[in-house]
């Protein structure tokens, strides 16, 4: 377990006398825990607040109530293929992205070259599981604060890509689909229909999202101005993804840094403008991520309008025992900048697999998001930042 | 009603006990039915189906099993609690909202209470839910409760100046507090009804009236005294079983009362839209619910659609926005009675 | 002072917008199925249960190796040449017993690894996903056909053969002994020599 301390809480600093009023009140900071089992901090989390009335004077995180030692797990796998249901299982909500960095990694490592039907597919997987993150992140958001429907908007568009992710490789959630050097499965034959067909089913759903829910006056005051991040704030605290998107970074590791077949695809990086409040506020966050989903519907459609035939087992090596060696490879998952760090002694087996988990440093940016802030927004906060705890204990 | 009663028991207290209970006789089965149909509405709203298998056509007697449940668990109070008025809050919540229907005209023939200042009692009897709000989040003994009720207790506060502005908006065309002389002014077809008087003042008065109302009941988006996604669970955190449910049952029998001040304030209350025909006491009985339930709906539909406000966001509509509405619904409609004398 | 306006109507505004979109949900089917009197049918790769075809099992323990959890549990016996296990349905011949192949079903992560390496292809994951158990133990679950009698006596058997197995090795190694020596060995691939007599203390090996 873990205290992630930003800075230590400052010592209560009631003021004694109050000019022209004689003896002020005595007044007291309160230490509130946010604990473990609540509804709105999206998994074990606990949080203590140090608040000054309704005023939150420091937030500390405490985590690794979810560590299950994935880390070390892997070192005793007795094949690299072994440890991708594990990494499914760090952030569970987009299982596709956790396997495509570690896949994309392990090929740097053993310096496989797959097929372009491979690439195209995972690229596919990736950005249907960046639309099935962002879908769970805005519904919980909007649970989060007080509107209850469009969570299930969303959790009935997310069944329909579970549905696809179903057909191709057996398994909703968990998938175990990218392999190294290839994939378990190749699509069914109907994969490009359905893909459209979502599609086109999906554009007119954010729509909807956006009337009920994004540009909701109520939902606005909720969010706007709340929980604001300035840029280089978010650029020393190392946060990535849509919360420093958020913040009017433009940067996308998608863009900036390509990986597999981004760079032959055309798509845009929303970022955050301040449109409704400041820069870098919780509404910012969130609409990056509404944009994210629309943008990861073109890449899909441009996609699958692209994908070449080909085996998609071609490049699977029948024995995986790379040379000692490392390698750091950063890709763009849905909450942010996913690294694996493999080091390799020249065996069958990971020698230490290290992930540098996104939702751990967005978290870590929570104190300097929320000071002044009050107790109520602290929720809305905790839901902008959109972390899955799997992630962050692994 | 009264009369027959008296009649035949010739007991005069005994027969305003027995009247008390009257409402009761609506209200409880309102109560149940409203938790279904509650359910049913959200389902409906969000793509799904609701309670389907209690009882069998779409779980009609869900509520009934849930009370049931409800009526078999432990009674806990908490150690450090203080014991009288933890069990004496959930009563006075209820009794507040209940004293409210004593003055509510359910159709031509029957009322509670006829009595000519009805509107001022009901405002004035209402008030008492804040002190049983705050009875049971001292109670309880626990900081967040208090913190809830404090909370509760200022919105409810607050926003009874908008709710009474609009009704006076509404007294001053009507020229009385007596709710069936309010409705008898509205008789004939539905362009009699006061929505459409004095446009647009008494329209505008509607709106400001049910917004302010759903805060009063504690309707979203003004629910953070039971926002589950907040820090607490609000004044009801420590209670539990049939004293949680009599709460419930109270919030209940407020929404059916506020939506019936404004039934009959503004759409007519027990008057049919089409004049004389489908009229008459029983009728007027239906009406009366019918459109009582209208406005349930409506408080529904707003409940699911709507996130919730913050506290401050909360204070700043009832006192900077509402209240200097109302303030202008007043004045005008002041002086446009005047002008017509 | 207009932006106090503006933001009133907004508030109106949005709020009307929210509604019509539930309004019209109001009237749209709904997505959900009444489960457990209605089921879905799943795709044909679904992974859920697993299932083990003991008859076209070789006890390569390819599965068990594969498994990221450890959920399976393989232990086999040597089957001795007089004995005919069979062939499996793609044709290789079956050399082991497999007395033990337990699969603890509450470990299994249903990730479908050990369904690649087999190379009969008899171990499957289904689309069964409904087997609740109240107990723990109920679980694991046990596809080996062997009884435990059985199992010991194929073991027993196993280990009877060995020793005649190195018996007979003993008297060959013996018998080369005591014959008169091989001729002097010529060049190139060497004859095989007479093995070093085996000193009586040394117990024969034992093997299985």
């Amino acid at each position: 377990m873990e205290e992630m301390m930003t800075q230590p809480p400052a010592a209560p600093q009631a003021p004694t006398t109050v000019p022209g009023f004689g003896r002020a009140l005595k007044t007291e900071e309160m230490v509130i825990s946010m604990g473990p089992q609540h509804p709105s901090t999206h998994g074990v989390l606990r949080l203590e607040l140090v608040v000054d009335g309704e005023v939150v004077v420091d937030v500390i995180p405490h985590i690794g109530y979810l560590h299950r030692c994935f880390e070390k797990h892997c070192e005793h796998m007795t094949n690299y293929q072994q440890v991708i249901p594990y990494a499914d299982r760090m952030d569970y909500v987009a299982a596709m992205s956790n396997e495509f960095g570690f896949v994309v990694a392990a090929e740097k490592l053993l310096k496989i070259k797959v097929p372009e039907r491979v690439e195209y597919i995972r690229v596919i997987m990736a950005e249907f599981s960046r639309i099935v993150s962002h879908l769970i992140a805005i519904g919980t958001y909007g649970m989060d604060i007080g509107a209850f429907t469009p969570f299930l908007y969303c959790m009935r568009d997310r069944e329909r890509v579970l549905d696809i992710f179903e057909e191709t490789c057996g398994a909703r959630l968990l998938y175990n689909y990218m392999w190294i050097g290839g994939l378990s499965h190749d699509v069914q034959a109907n994969f490009a229909g359905k893909v459209k067909d979502f599609c086109r089913y999906f554009r007119p759903q954010i729509k909807e999202l956006n009337d009920l829910l994004s540009y909701n006056k109520i939902f606005i005051k909720r969010t706007a101005n709340v929980g604001v991040l300035p840029a280089d704030v978010a650029l020393n605290y190392g946060v990535s993804g849509p919360v420093l998107r958020g913040s009017g970074v433009q940067w996308d590791l998608r863009k900036n840094d390509p990986y597999s077949v981004y760079d032959r695809l055309d798509f845009e990086i929303p970022v955050g403008k301040g449109l409704k409040g400041t820069v870098g506020d919780c509404w910012d966050r969130y609409m990056v991520r509404v944009h994210e989903m629309e943008q990861s519907v073109n890449i899909i459609e441009q996609a699958v309008e692209k994908l070449p035939a080909g085996d998609v087992a071609a490049a699977i090596p029948k024995r995986i025992r790379p040379e000692a060696g490392d390698v750091y490879v950063r890709t763009e998952t849905p909450k942010g900048e996913l690294g694996y760090y493999i080091v390799s002694d020249g065996t069958a087996s990971p020698f230490r697999i290290k992930v540098k988990s996104p939702c751990f440093v967005n978290l870590s940016a929570l104190p300097a998001m929320s000071r002044g802030a009050m107790i109520a927004d602290i929720v809305a906060i905790l839901g902008s930042i959109d972390i899955v705890l799997g992630e962050v204990d692994r | 009603m009264k009369e027959m009663l008296l009649d035949a028991l010739h007991n005069e207290a005994l027969v305003y006990t027995l009247m008390a209970f009257v409402p009761l006789v609506w209200v409880v089965p309102f109560a149940l039915f409203a938790v279904w149909w509650e359910r049913k509405i959200s389902a409906h709203m969000q793509d799904r189906l609701g309670p389907m298998r209690t009882g069998g056509w779409h779980g009609w007697s869900q509520t009934i099993a849930d009370i049931l449940k409800l009526i078999q668990k432990e009674d806990i109070i908490p150690a450090a609690a203080d014991r009288k008025l933890y069990i004496l809050a959930p009563y006075l919540v209820f009794a507040g909202s209940y004293a409210a229907y004593a003055a509510i005209p359910f159709s031509a023939a029957y009322v509670g209470a006829g009595i000519n200042i009805g509107l001022f009692y009901i405002i004035s009897i209402s008030s008492l839910v804040v002190v049983g709000l705050l009875m049971a989040g001292w109670a309880s003994n626990n900081k967040w409760s208090l913190l809830g009720a404090m909370r509760s207790a200022a919105q409810i506060v607050s926003y009874e100046m908008p709710v009474a502005l609009a009704i006076l908006a509404v007294v001053m065309v009507a020229g009385s507090f007596d709710l069936q002389e309010i409705n008898r002014l509205q008789s004939g077809w539905f362009w009699n009804w006061y929505v459409f008087q004095k446009f647009p003042f008494l329209f505008a008065a509607l709106l400001v009236y049910f917004i302010a109302s759903l805060a009063e009941v504690n309707r979203t988006p003004f629910d953070i005294p039971e926002a589950e996604s907040e820090l607490v669970a609000g004044y009801h955190t420590e209670y539990g079983g049939m004293r949680f449910a009599l709460l419930f049952l109270s919030e209940y029998a407020n929404m059916f009362a506020v939506s019936a001040i404004a039934s009959t304030l503004f759409f007519g209350g027990w008057n049919s839209p089409f004049g004389e025909y489908l009229a008459g006491p029983v009728w007027g009985m239906f009406w009366f619910l019918a459109k009582g339930m209208t406005f349930i709906f409506v408080q529904m539909w707003l409940r699911w659609t709507l996130p919730r406000l913050r506290v401050d966001q909360l204070m700043y509509v009832g006192w900077k926005v509402l209240i200097p509405f109302s303030f202008v619904i007043v004045l005008g409609v002041g002086f446009w009675v005047m002008a017509l004398r | 002072m207009v932006t106090y306006f503006r933001d009133i109507w907004d508030g109106l505004v949005t709020v009307l917008i929210g509604m019509k979109v539930t309004w019209r949900h109001l009237f749209t089917p709904a997505v959900t199925i009444q489960y457990p009197d209605v089921k879905v049918k799943l795709p044909e790769r679904a992974r859920n249960r697993l299932y083990v075809n003991m008859d076209d099992c070789i006890g390569c323990d390819q599965c068990a190796m594969a498994c990221p959890v450890d959920c399976i549990t393989i232990e086999t016996i040597k089957s001795t040449p007089d004995v005919d296990l069979g062939l499996t349905s793609v044709g290789t011949k079956k050399r082991l017993y497999v007395p033990v192949f337990d699969i603890d079903i509450a470990k299994c992560c249903y990730c479908g690894l050990c369904v690649y390496p087999c190379p009969t292809e008899c171990i499957k994951m289904t689309d069964v996903y409904e087997f609740s158990e109240f107990d723990r133990q109920d679980l694991i679950y046990r596809f080996a056909t062997m009884t435990g009698a059985e199992a010991d006596a194929a073991r027993a058997k196993l280990a009877a053969y060995e020793r005649e197995q190195a018996a007979k090795k003993a008297a060959a190694a013996s018998q080369a002994a005591a014959a008169p020596k091989a001729p002097a060995p010529q060049g190139g691939p060497q004859a095989p020599q007479p093995p070093a007599p085996a000193s009586p203390s040394t117990p024969p090996e034992q093997k299985g």
